[in-house]
């Protein structure tokens, strides 16, 4: 395999971490503004205890990300800091809102609901905001002027295929976190609150999969080479739908305390539903960028940095991964945390 | 001019945190040790109150690291691209040590009761290490940006990469050694200052004083420990500084005209008319002593350089604010123990009076530091390589972004100080005394 298409792959390997977690950490947001103040279940609390250790670390994988893309890919930060100065700088103040205001509300009970309803409202509009840059890397929205690009921003604001990816986002956000949350919940013991994710589940799922599709039709003619490399990706896809089929099933199967969903196979069957179409995505989008101005060739670091970074990621993923085992037993699956 | 503006500001607060982020941990240990070896537990409560105001502030760093790393990217595209080809290891690794904070971070926060002892000591201890880590590997990218190493510009072109040689640039160890010491220096004399406060107020039980005395001679301690060392590795860094930044050191000290046994200017202000620093305590033969540890020293002068290289010359008077406030903090530190320990008198309310003083002015000498650091390179933002004007985006919106982002920092500060101080006024350290 070819340096470059290594480097892609592992970036792109971030960016598949970083969009399943953070759709549980801003769908979780999500579910603990609805349900926060009066529900008898304990579908706030859930949300809550899911997010209190875990939204840090997420956070970083936002930073590995982006760490990752300008390390692998030095040549690509002129056009990406020019095109998406604005979308970044105005997620990255809500992003601080979020992170900031979760953790005062833990100090600051009074104003728990206001925090929480922030909380909510954010984890709604970063997403939105981030995936709105998915559209653009396809073509059509930049134009090159004196050699330097610029963002059609009228253009994004007014296509359809824009809000089509944010609302393709915001139910990929809904359905994973809620059926996360369902096997959480389920976990923690809470039949009520599961029961009530899973509802929730059942919704977006099928709705996820028609979004995705419809999303395809709103593309831009000049993404029209992105869909032909699409179709030779079929089996990819197909695995996907296959997978989500699989997953979908899982819900309605009955579990050990003879409610219906089996909530676990049900996650890891939609986790690899998004893999394997996150993965075909992204082989469809090789080898641009930014369609047509950048491609990961261009941007692409020289050899001695790319084998010094590979080196350092080896090490370092393999140091953290005992560290990402202790965490998922003290607060996945440690039942004194979870049944508290 | 945006984009300078924009990412200072971002700096400057993301420093006040980031450093007490970087220092506190090791106060949380200092205190869990304490409660091992004595079993007093007022230094068991000492490290849960400060583990909450370490969870508070730790929030507003994460947030604005963030904020720093991502508008690096975006308003230095020219220099990323530079960055990426040469000094991305730290960059990444960097992450790494920033993961391992996080993860020990929230174990140590809610998983603390379900842990054994040694087990929740390790997970503060990796806490600190993943803390300071990151510190010094961002460190080592402003090192690289000071004292440029591990690749040749042909044509243009970055050419011969050498990530390691990058990574150990020149001035890698000293400041990596001056940021971390300083950023315990800081934390600790910030913990004195609370305390010293608190003892200040009248209607405090002697139970309460005894448990803030404790605090405070503990950070005492650790105050004048870091302030020697950061003075130690200070003049190392002077010496790194003649060495391969003699202009940033010619401006520091206001030095026009190239010299041996050169004098030591302190205070003052350094005026271009007629090349001196005016209103200045000088000490002969000093300068050149520190630069080279001997009298007759060749210490380089600005008019060595092209004019249009100098950095402003009022750098002089941040590394005059760094230096004097560290000083300072070591006389009074080292004072203050002796009254203590070999005279065996008890702290005038003066003395702890001054002693509040001593966590702002910490928290001053940091900010002075890295303004001095950052602004004494210029023209520069890669020493000799590359300008700071050619670095910048040209977008058009940065002065938009520039507005949202002082208020959301200035909002911050605000909320911050306010939900600490809700936060302490609710769970006085009365309650946890009785509780437990």
């Amino acid at each position: 395999m070819e340096a470059s298409i290594i480097a892609i792959t592992i970036l792109w390997s971030f960016l598949y971490i970083y969009s399943m977690l953070g759709s549980l950490d801003f769908g979780a947001g999500f579910w603990g503004m609805i349900y926060g103040r009066k529900n008898n279940t304990g579908a706030s609390l859930i949300a809550n205890r899911f997010l209190s250790p875990t939204w840090e670390v997420t956070n970083v994988f936002l930073v590995l990300f982006v760490v990752a893309l300008y390390s692998f890919f030095p040549f690509a930060a002129a056009m990406l800091g020019i095109l998406f100065i604005l979308p970044i700088g105005l997620g990255l103040v809500l992003l601080t809102i979020r992170t900031t205001f979760m953790v005062f509300s833990h100090s600051v009970k009074r104003y728990g609901r206001l925090l929480q309803v922030i909380s909510g409202i954010t984890g709604v509009l970063i997403p939105a905001l981030l995936v709105s840059i998915l559209p653009v890397t396809l073509g059509g929205f930049v134009t090159m002027n004196n050699g330097e690009p610029e963002l059609l921003y009228g253009k994004l604001l007014t296509s359809f295929t824009t809000y089509a990816h944010i609302l393709f986002g915001l139910c990929t956000q809904l359905f994973l976190s809620s059926l996360f949350l369902a096997d959480y919940a389920s976990v923690s013991n809470d039949q009520k609150a599961a029961q009530l994710y899973r509802k929730h589940a059942i919704m977006a799922g099928p709705v996820t999969i028609i979004v995705a599709v419809l999303t395809l039709f709103t593309l831009n003619h000049e993404a029209s080479w992105f869909l032909a490399n699409a179709e030779k990706q079929i089996y990819g896809f197909s695995m996907s739908l296959l997978l989500f089929l699989f997953g979908y099933a899982a819900l309605f199967l009955k579990n050990s305390n003879g409610k219906r969903g089996l909530f676990r196979y049900a996650v890891i069957f939609v986790v690899l539903q998004y893999g394997f179409a996150i993965y075909a995505y992204g082989a469809s989008h090789l080898p641009y960028m930014v369609y047509p101005h950048l491609s990961i060739n261009e941007a692409f670091t020289n050899p001695s940095m790319f084998y010094a970074l590979l080196l350092a990621s080896f090490i370092g993923l393999t140091i953290l991964v005992p560290a990402f085992v202790l965490f998922w037993k003290l607060f996945l699956k440690d039942k004194r945390y979870l049944q508290q | 001019m945006y984009a300078r503006a924009l990412f200072g500001s971002s700096l400057v607060f993301h420093i006040i945190y980031a450093t007490l982020g970087v220092g506190l941990p090791l106060i949380i240990i200092l205190g869990e040790v304490m409660n091992l070896i004595t079993k007093d537990r007022h230094y068991a409560i000492m490290a849960r109150r400060i583990t909450k105001g370490f969870a508070i502030l730790i929030a507003v760093s994460i947030a604005s690291g963030t904020i720093v790393g991502v508008l690096l990217s975006l308003l230095w595209p020219g220099f990323m691209e530079m960055v990426g080809q040469v000094i991305a290891l730290p960059f990444l690794i960097e992450i790494f040590a920033f993961l391992i904070e996080a993860v020990f971070m929230s174990i140590y926060l809610y998983a603390a009761d379900r842990l054994s002892s040694p087990m929740r000591l390790l997970s503060i201890v990796l806490v600190a290490i993943g803390a300071v880590g990151s510190a010094i590997l961002i460190t080592d990218a402003h090192a690289w940006m000071n004292t440029p190493d591990g690749f040749r510009i042909v044509n243009g072109e970055v050419v011969d990469v050498d990530p390691l040689d990058a990574f150990f640039n020149p001035s890698f160890f000293t400041t990596a050694i001056h940021v971390t010491v300083s950023a315990y220096m800081t934390a600790a004399f910030v913990m004195a200052s609370v305390a010293a406060f608190k003892l200040l107020k009248r209607n405090k039980t002697n139970e309460e004083r005894a448990y803030h005395m404790k605090g405070l001679t503990m950070a005492l301690v650790l105050g004048a420990v870091m302030s020697m060392a950061t003075a130690v590795n200070g003049h190392e860094t002077a010496q790194m500084l003649h060495e391969y930044m003699p202009r940033k050191l010619a401006a520091a000290e206001g030095l026009f005209e190239t010299r041996t046994h050169a004098p030591l200017a302190i205070g003052g202000f350094t005026d271009e008319e007629s090349e001196s620093v005016l209103f200045a305590i000088e000490i002969p033969w000093a300068l050149s002593f520190l630069a080279g540890n001997r009298f007759d020293t060749e210490v380089m002068g600005l008019n060595e350089f092209p004019k249009d290289e100098w950095p402003p010359l009022f750098v002089h008077t941040l590394f005059n604010v760094m230096v004097g406030i560290g000083t300072l903090l070591l006389l009074y530190s080292l004072f203050l123990i002796a009254w203590k320990f070999v005279l065996k008198k008890s702290f005038k309310p003066w003395m702890l009076a001054g002693l509040t003083a001593g966590g702002p002015l910490a928290i001053i000498a940091i900010e002075a530091g890295w303004l001095f650091s950052c602004i004494g390179r210029q023209p520069w933002t890669i020493t000799n390589v590359m300008k700071t004007t050619e670095a910048a985006t040209r977008s058009n919106y940065v002065g938009l972004l520039f507005f949202l982002f002082i208020g959301l920092y200035i909002a911050l500060l605000f909320i911050t100080s306010f939900v600490l101080y809700t936060y302490f006024k609710r769970n006085p350290v009365i309650k946890d005394l009785k509780e437990g």
